[in-house]
């Protein structure tokens, strides 16, 4: 199984409320993956803010203290970058007034041994082993704002359990991807991506559907058009959930072996794995509730 | 606990007589069919706050109404043997699976599977019916007011599949003697399934089964859909393709 919950506010006034909307919809779904999960945030104050990248890093611990990896990057960085660390749960998020690339390679550099699972200038990305309301509650998740979420509780199959297996994978600035099923090529399909150059943190075949995408963007390709043509690459039975700075979106294979369900209203859009994770939305009762058709992609953007 | 109306000790014709409401809002699923299980014909049961809770009102044995307000998760009203079980909302996926007999009707859409391997009884769904609608079918009736999903009625064995929208990909794929009438367009149709002519005796079943769905359908404007046989015999010129 595996479970999907994913928020997008149309209404700015509900983002104040996107923590305990995203945390009552994941509530539902433990049950279908209470191995780990990890969430995705997109403009929650204190976590990114405007004009600054933010990395979020595996784990809590990176090996040496906070202000002393502040202090590396501050050499590293120019003055104006105002590097800042903080850990939120299991997630350490490093922050810079400087474009992610930059501060990627001012992170690889200051902790070689990290793990560097999500980017951009909006979103912030946290993952962990154990129960998943457990690590929502331990990353702080009832309390965050933001303008959409995206949460996944995982039931490992074709990689270890492990916080690093765990989706959502961001592989590019504000990308996210999470997935429910599983791709029977991925090992071609990572093969062929290694040989265009794209370098991969896991063995998990979630990352080759989310590098794959990235690599689609990269070359031009528009949200739709990369899910289309991950169709045609990957094999296999899967529901997806992208998003982007701006835009969320849903795939479910020609099969449609994996259950979704949207609910859409004036004020949000919501996907979840199954209906009772979107029974407690606000104004669920006149929704307009649907099941994604099976290879169409769905997109919506705020 | 079940909240019960009935007054205490009620003997079991005042039973029949009363209306019982669960409301699963502040009281377990399991223990709503614990009840129905134990409940006696007549009686009518309203649940409400279902939240789109699974496995609903599953295996009925008596001869009892249940309206259930809202929408319902996974596997509601399965093996479903007697009375009548009504979703005033959608229903997950796996909705009446190995129904035997009675009614199951969903006032909105129904998810995958629904009344999959379904012995007998009528499952109505006035809304849309996602894809696998009747796998594997084995006497149940269906009635669709919408669109059905791709790879309905696959290795459908017995009973009927009304869809009064249109039909998906691979429609009746493996099909042996269920029957199949379709008013809308049909995507693909599966292996071994055919269009066959309706024929008086076609009308007059189509008929009644739109009628029992509560459906002002004209049976006139339907096809009908069925098995070809040819899969039913070993062809022996397959043999050296193994």
């Amino acid at each position: 199984m595996c479970g999907i919950a994913a928020l997008q506010l149309r209404n700015p006034l509900l983002h104040p409320r996107m923590g305990s909307l995203l945390s009552s919809m994941l509530c539902q779904i433990v049950d279908r993956g209470p191995d780990s999960a990890g969430l995705a945030v997109y403009n929650t104050p204190g976590l990114v803010s405007p004009g600054t990248s933010t990395l979020s890093l595996l784990g809590r611990d990176q090996g040496i203290p906070l202000d002393a990896i502040t202090r590396e990057l501050e050499k590293l960085l120019p003055a104006s970058a105002a590097a800042a660390v903080q850990v939120v749960g299991d997630t350490t998020l490093v922050s810079a007034a400087v474009g992610t690339d930059l501060l990627v390679k001012a992170v690889s550099e200051t902790l070689p041994g990290s793990t560097i699972i999500g980017r951009g200038e909006h979103v912030a990305v946290m993952k962990s082993v154990g129960h998943p309301m457990e690590i929502a509650a331990e990353h702080g998740l009832e309390a965050m704002a933001g303008s959409q979420g995206l949460s996944h509780t995982r039931m490992a199959t074709e990689s270890a359990v492990t916080a690093g297996g765990s989706h959502p994978f961001s592989v590019a600035d504000d990308l996210c991807l999470v997935h429910n099923g599983s791709f029977s090529n991925h090992a071609t399909v990572r093969r062929d991506l290694k040989r265009e150059g794209v370098v991969f943190d896991s063995e998990n075949d979630t990352e080759v559907g989310a590098r794959y995408v990235a690599s689609r963007l990269q070359q031009g390709d528009t949200l739709e058009e990369a899910l289309v043509n991950l169709g045609k690459v990957l094999d296999g039975f899967y529901t997806l959930v992208v998003t982007t700075a701006d835009s969320m979106a849903v795939v479910r294979d020609l099969i449609a072996c994996k259950p979704a369900i949207i609910a859409e209203t004036d004020d949000y859009v919501a996907m979840a794995s199954e209906y009772r994770a979107l029974a407690a939305l606000p104004g669920i009762e006149n929704a307009r509730i649907f099941e994604p058709e099976p290879g169409k992609v769905y997109t919506w953007s705020l | 606990m079940v909240t019960l109306t009935a007054p205490e000790a009620p003997t079991l014709g005042a039973l029949a007589e009363t209306a019982m409401a669960v409301d699963l809002a502040g009281s377990p699923v399991r223990e709503l069919n614990q009840a129905l299980h134990v409940a006696v014909d007549g009686q009518s049961w309203t649940v409400t706050s279902p939240g789109g809770k699974h496995s609903l009102a599953v295996g009925i044995t008596a001869d009892i109404q249940v309206t259930i307000q809202g929408h319902a998760g996974y596997y509601a009203a399965g093996m479903h043997q007697k009375g009548d079980v009504t979703i005033n909302g959608n229903a997950g996926v796996g909705l009446a699976e190995n129904i035997m007999s009675g009614r199951v009707h969903v006032t909105g859409d129904a998810s995958q599977s629904a009344a999959a391997t379904g012995h007998g009884g009528l499952v109505v769904i006035d809304g849309n019916a996602s894809a696998r609608c009747g796998i594997s079918m084995k006497g149940v009736d269906i009635v669709v007011g919408g669109n059905i999903g791709h790879m309905s009625a696959f290795m459908a064995q017995a009973g009927r599949l009304v869809v009064c929208g249109d039909a998906g990909e691979a429609l009746g794929d493996s099909i042996y003697e269920a029957r199949i009438y379709v008013k809308g367009t049909v995507a693909s149709l599966g292996a071994d399934c055919v269009e066959k002519p309706l024929r008086d005796e076609h009308l007059a079943e189509l008929g009644e089964l739109l009628a029992a769905a509560g459906r002002t359908e004209n049976p006139a404007d339907f096809k009908r859909y069925g098995s070809a046989r040819n899969l039913y015999h070993f062809n022996v010129d397959n043999s050296t393709a193994y």
